[in-house]
């Protein structure tokens, strides 16, 4: 498969994490996304007529909207089912409704640390403050969750693809002047993610233990 | 108001990413500032009144100064070299002070760190002696320095002992020098403009001029944006966001003796803006 990426952004970074966890080799074309706009030029949007990045080219289709590279990886390349239990109907359900809570994060906490970053326009006070509302609603969410023994975004005991969408814009959210200090519950969840066997992080992440290698993806 | 960097050029915009349509809004010193293109291709840079800004535009960056310029914009000898790949690579935000991302850059001792695998690796960090002196116009220059690099640059083939040298020709200015994989008795040049957007907020601005072995300027860009990544949750986690200079300036190690003589050399020339210590009185020692 190959993967249509701009290591910056989070939405690529996830799918290369779910890729990783997963043990799918991908192969990575680089774009020249900023400063060069690479995406917005026709050999690219030949190749991916949304102008997304990431951009999934599963040998059958190409995937323009990240969260349909990681539902793809997940259907199809997941032996145990855990990512993203197709044969339950209640946990798709909450696995949905969190890729939406990410997909408002992406465009809130996203647009806030694009704009810090590579100056991409945004009304940045709105930004950070609707950043805040979904971090609130996750806290109250992982908070509850902890006195119900849930480790997790969804229930049960494995993560699914809504930990690792949700995760990817979390991670790099004070990137975008949006601090998770009043968000303790968010943290550990964070940490714990971090502790997933086969882990790797991107420009920006740190690794759960310092001292152990670091598998970087670039 | 600082004097030394109120009297600079600054660079403030990537004047190749400016387009006709897309007007970029900025500042420069706290000064709220938009740099615009017209339909005829020439850039203007106004101030919210819509007062013109004094501004060029020079290898491939819009340049703007606040005040009177006390020099003119630096020249870029390398530039006028023909077998040459050149390209601006990205403008990046940092939350920390403009002369935080210059001293990051000129610090030797990071690279095994922050870069290991690529600029250098552990535990080979150590930092191997090398020359500091003052350039004949003022400014910092660092030669002899040798660093193994497992991957110097994005068409490095292998690793190979690196020779570095850097230049601070301008407060907020710093070029770095470093032999040049496919032909090692030259340099590739990477110029690194800080624009202080305020006191702990910068952007930097990168341009790359390499020797052209067939490497693109996408390649050279994809390249340094992932080097620079890896520096920017270093950078802002720094304390204070402000460079330390002056008697409060920090004990820095062994590595950074460029680190400590660019401090000096902004002391020495007055710099306030963006630092701490500077009015404890005397210069660092
Ligand atoms: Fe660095």
């Amino acid at each position: 498969m190959i993967l249509y990426d701009y290591p910056p952004l989070a939405e690529c970074y996830a799918v290369r994490l779910l890729a990783a966890l997963l043990d799918v080799p991908l192969e990575i074309r680089s774009l020249d996304y900023y400063p060069g706009r690479e995406h917005e030029t026709d050999e690219y949007l030949d190749i991916a007529p949304l102008g997304s990045v990431p951009a999934l080219d599963t040998g059958t289709a190409v995937l323009g909207d990240w969260q349909a590279a990681l539902i793809h990886l997940a259907a199809h390349h997941d032996a145990t089912g855990q990512w993203l239990p197709l044969g339950d109907p209640d946990r798709l359900v909450a696995i949905h409704e969190w890729l939406a809570v990410a997909r408002a994060l992406a465009h809130s906490a996203g647009v806030a640390r694009l704009h810090e970053l590579i100056g991409q326009p945004a009304v940045i006070e709105r930004c950070r403050t609707e950043a805040h509302r979904l971090l609130r609603h996750l806290e109250r969410h992982l908070w509850f969750g902890e006195r119900a023994g849930r480790r997790w975004l969804v229930e049960g005991e494995q993560p699914t693809i809504a930990d690792i969408a949700v995760f990817v814009q979390v991670i790099l959210c004070e990137e975008g002047g949006v601090s998770r200090l009043d968000y303790p519950a968010v943290r550990r969840w964070i940490d714990s993610v971090r502790g997933i066997r086969g882990f790797v992080v991107t420009s920006g992440v740190l690794p759960l233990d310092p001292t152990a290698p670091v598998h970087t993806l670039a | 108001m600082d004097p030394i960097l109120w009297n600079d050029w600054h660079v403030v915009a990537d004047a190749t990413a400016l387009q006709c349509d897309r007007p970029i809004t900025t500042r420069l010193l706290g000064v709220p500032l938009t740099v615009s293109r017209d339909a005829q291709g020439a850039v203007h840079v106004v101030g919210t009144d819509g007062s013109p800004i004094v501004s060029d535009v020079r290898h491939g960056f819009v340049w703007a100064c606040l005040g009177k310029p006390a020099r003119p914009i630096l020249s870029i000898a390398e530039l006028a070299e023909p077998d040459r790949c050149v390209t601006t690579a990205g403008s990046f935000g940092v939350h920390v002070s403009a002369g935080r991302v210059i001293e990051n850059f000129l610090d030797l001792g990071h690279l095994g760190h922050v870069h290991a695998g690529y600029l250098g690796q552990e535990p080979q960090t150590a930092v191997e002696p090398y020359e500091v002196a003052r350039l004949p116009d003022g400014g910092v220059h660092a030669s002899g320095c040798k660093v193994f690099q497992p991957v110097s640059s994005p068409t490095a083939q292998s690793g190979f002992v690196v020779e570095y040298q850097y230049k601070v020709e301008r407060a907020l200015t710093a070029s770095l020098y470093k032999s040049s994989f496919s032909q090692p008795d030259r340099f590739d040049v990477i110029y690194l403009f800080a624009q202080p957007l305020d006191e702990e907020h910068a952007i930097a601005h990168v341009l790359e001029i390499f020797i052209d072995d067939g490497v693109s300027p996408a390649a050279l860009r994809a390249f340094q944006q992932f080097i620079f990544l890896q520096d920017k949750p270093i950078l802002e986690n720094q304390i204070p966001k402000r460079l330390p200079i002056g008697q409060r300036m920090e004990m820095p190690v062994l590595a950074d003796k460029t680190s400590v003589a660019y401090r000096r050399w902004l002391a020495e020339l007055g710099v306030t803006y963006g630092t701490v210590g500077a009015h404890d009185g005397g210069l660092p020692a």
